[in-house]
């Protein structure tokens, strides 16, 4: 089939189904303990020049401390997807980890405004871009999720956003209208936060799940780190609620906390006070560099940065502010 | 006269839009604000939904995130980006509001850069997000924006979000559902839609203490004009009391 118009963007990863099956096919099955230290995790399975998921929605459930550790081990040259990226953005660049990036959203907090820093490295120069959306990303990872090369959709035809892309408008064999084909997007490695999750892996999530089943089924290694562990017993009670299962996993890392300061769904909300100190300490460039030295480089671990942060009271106010946020204000 | 900022004016010009019964997907902010003052003061059955995943939430205060644990309060449903993208793709979301560094006279949006080098760009910006594709999916696209000559630009310099592409038929030509598209502009000194044939933007209404020519001189591209042109009205005192009160008592939109 010949593509009608193709945009100039790179494709960073590979969608050939049949190189990712060839991989899947020497992923262990083997119901055994995954679980280790975020530490440890980051150093196996993450490497220089590794393409590099994190899920949840940029300051909702995501996996912080792989974040922090990434930067805190210094990997270099990664590729990254910009799929609804917030705070975890904010985070990379500040140890200017990826130098190839999937653009769908980045650079900006939101409602909380663009972060100055992130804002810098985008426009040094250092990184090269491919336009997206945040649908076009989430089908990419559907595609590789279900092991085919692309996915159909009717987005981003006519836009510049198609043109900076590395997608194809192809003619459907149905009706004969234009459908775009994103290309299937497997991550070499991802790194999600769940709400519960057993040893091996099998995980429980609440509240909204963005694009993380199918970036979970995508990945060919993915870190999980969860709020807390449960027993292999519990998933087995009601395995309705196993959202991911163990064999997409390779390793379970248990951080309480996990999402801080973002917000976890009926855990605890964002601590917003500390992400508005972030953006604000990002316009000065050498006061960043201490900010930086204090919560990432000196930490040993999501823990101490969070001790640094006001602990465990600052910790159960923002339950407090999460269970409670119709009243419980700052 | 209930005394009022522009913030507000376009907040309540923006609500009145949308009807009860319809559904509207939402961002953070002003679009928010809008969709949760017609909610409150005429169409109580506005579903609701965020594109992180969140679907009808009896949303409690404004949200920072469109994935923050606000958009799922009482919620229906926790879901995720397929599920509310592919809920528009369907047909069955009536309203989206989008917003951008510029807007063109057919209703493209720039949100991704300024500056000719893609790779080196003057000013990045976040990019499409989700804009993109409920521009492309969902019936009407709203925008709401404070008006200058800058921003409605001649040309955008990079087109994120579709409009009504080069006018014409040319989006329907594009392959993006037909039938979707811009509806209409909302500023602090207007009220634009587009032209059935030309698909260009329209003057049809024009706010409280502005004239056709202000719009006109704060607009970077000749704008048509409808052959009755109403004055809005302004915000009413009961609009202004929800807004106010229930809405943003903390004043992190209306105070901007």
């Amino acid at each position: 089939m010949e593509a009608i118009e193709q945009g100039i963007g790179k494709i960073f990863t590979d969608p050939d189904p049949d190189k990712a099956r060839a991989f899947f096919r020497t992923k262990s099955r083997k119901l055994e303990s995954k679980v280790m230290s975020v530490k440890e995790a980051v150093e196996k399975f993450v490497h220089d020049g590794d393409y590099l998921t994190l899920g949840g929605f940029g300051a909702n459930r995501v996996p912080i401390a792989v974040a922090h550790e990434i930067v805190r081990q210094g990997r270099k040259n990664m590729g990254f997807a910009g799929h609804t990226s917030t705070h975890d953005f904010q985070i990379l660049c500040a140890g200017e980890v990826f130098n190839k990036l999937d653009v769908a959203y980045i650079v900006g907090l939101e409602a909380r405004g663009l972060s100055p820093n992130a804002r810098r490295y985008m426009e040094s120069g250092k990184v090269e871009v491919s336009e997206w959306t945040n649908y076009s990303l989430s089908v990419r990872f559907k595609a590789a999720a279900a092991g085919v090369a692309f996915y159909p959709a009717r987005n981003v035809m006519g836009t510049d956003t198609f043109k900076y892309s590395g997608a194809k408008t192809i003619e459907c064999p149905f009706t004969g209208t234009k459908y775009v084909a994103h290309p299937a997007l497997y991550p070499d490695v991802s790194a999600l936060h769940v709400h519960e999750s057993d040893i091996y892996g099998n995980c429980r999530v609440r509240g909204i799940t963005v694009s993380d089943f199918d970036v979970a089924r995508a990945s060919k290694r993915l870190i999980i780190t969860t709020e807390r562990l449960i027993s292999n017993e519990e998933i087995r009670r009601d395995p309705s609620y196993t959202v991911i299962p163990y064999w997409c996993v390779d390793a379970v890392c248990e951080v309480p906390y996990g999402s801080y300061p973002g917000n976890m769904y009926a855990e605890y909300f964002s601590d917003e006070e500390h992400i508005r100190e972030w953006l604000k300490v990002e316009e000065d460039p050498e006061e960043f560099k201490k900010f930086l030295d204090k919560n990432i480089y000196s930490c040993k671990d999501h823990f101490e940065y969070i001790e640094k942060n006001g602990g465990m009271h600052k910790l159960l106010k923002l339950r407090e502010k999460e269970f409670m946020f119709l009243k419980a204000r700052d | 006269m209930a005394d009022y900022n522009t913030m507000e004016l376009m907040i309540c010009t923006a609500a009145r839009e949308l009807e009860d019964g319809a559904s509207i997907v939402v961002g953070t902010g002003a679009p928010n604000a809008a969709a949760m003052l017609a909610q409150k003061a005429h169409s109580p059955n506005l579903v609701i939904l965020f594109e992180a995943g969140g679907a009808a939430p009896l949303i409690p205060e404004m949200p920072i995130s469109v994935g923050d644990s606000r958009t799922t309060w009482k919620a229906l449903m926790a879901s995720g980006m397929c599920e509310i993208m592919e809920t528009c793709c369907r047909g069955m979301i009536d309203y989206t509001f989008l917003g951008g560094a510029q807007i063109d006279m057919y209703g493209n949006l720039n949100s991704t850069r300024i500056g000719p080098d893609h790779q080196k760009p003057k000013v990045r910006f976040p990019g499409s997000g989700g804009a993109n594709d409920l521009a492309s999916f969902c019936w009407r696209m709203l925008v709401m924006t404070p008006q200058d000559s800058k921003r409605f630009a001649e040309k955008c310099q990079f087109v994120t979000t579709p409009g009504w592409l080069t006018g014409g038929d040319s989006r329907a030509k594009s392959g993006l559902p037909l039938g979707a598209g811009p509806y209409k502009i909302i500023t602090n000194m207007a009220v634009m839609d587009f032209e059935p044939v030309s698909k260009r933007m329209r003057i049809i209404g024009v706010n409280p203490g502005y004239s056709e020519k202000n719009v006109q001189d704060n607009c970077g591209f000749e704008l048509l004009k409808a052959k009755k042109i109403v004055e809005n009205k302004p915000p009413t005192a009961k609009e202004l009391s929800i807004l106010r009160d229930q809405i943003d008592p903390y004043r992190y939109v209306i105070g901007r």
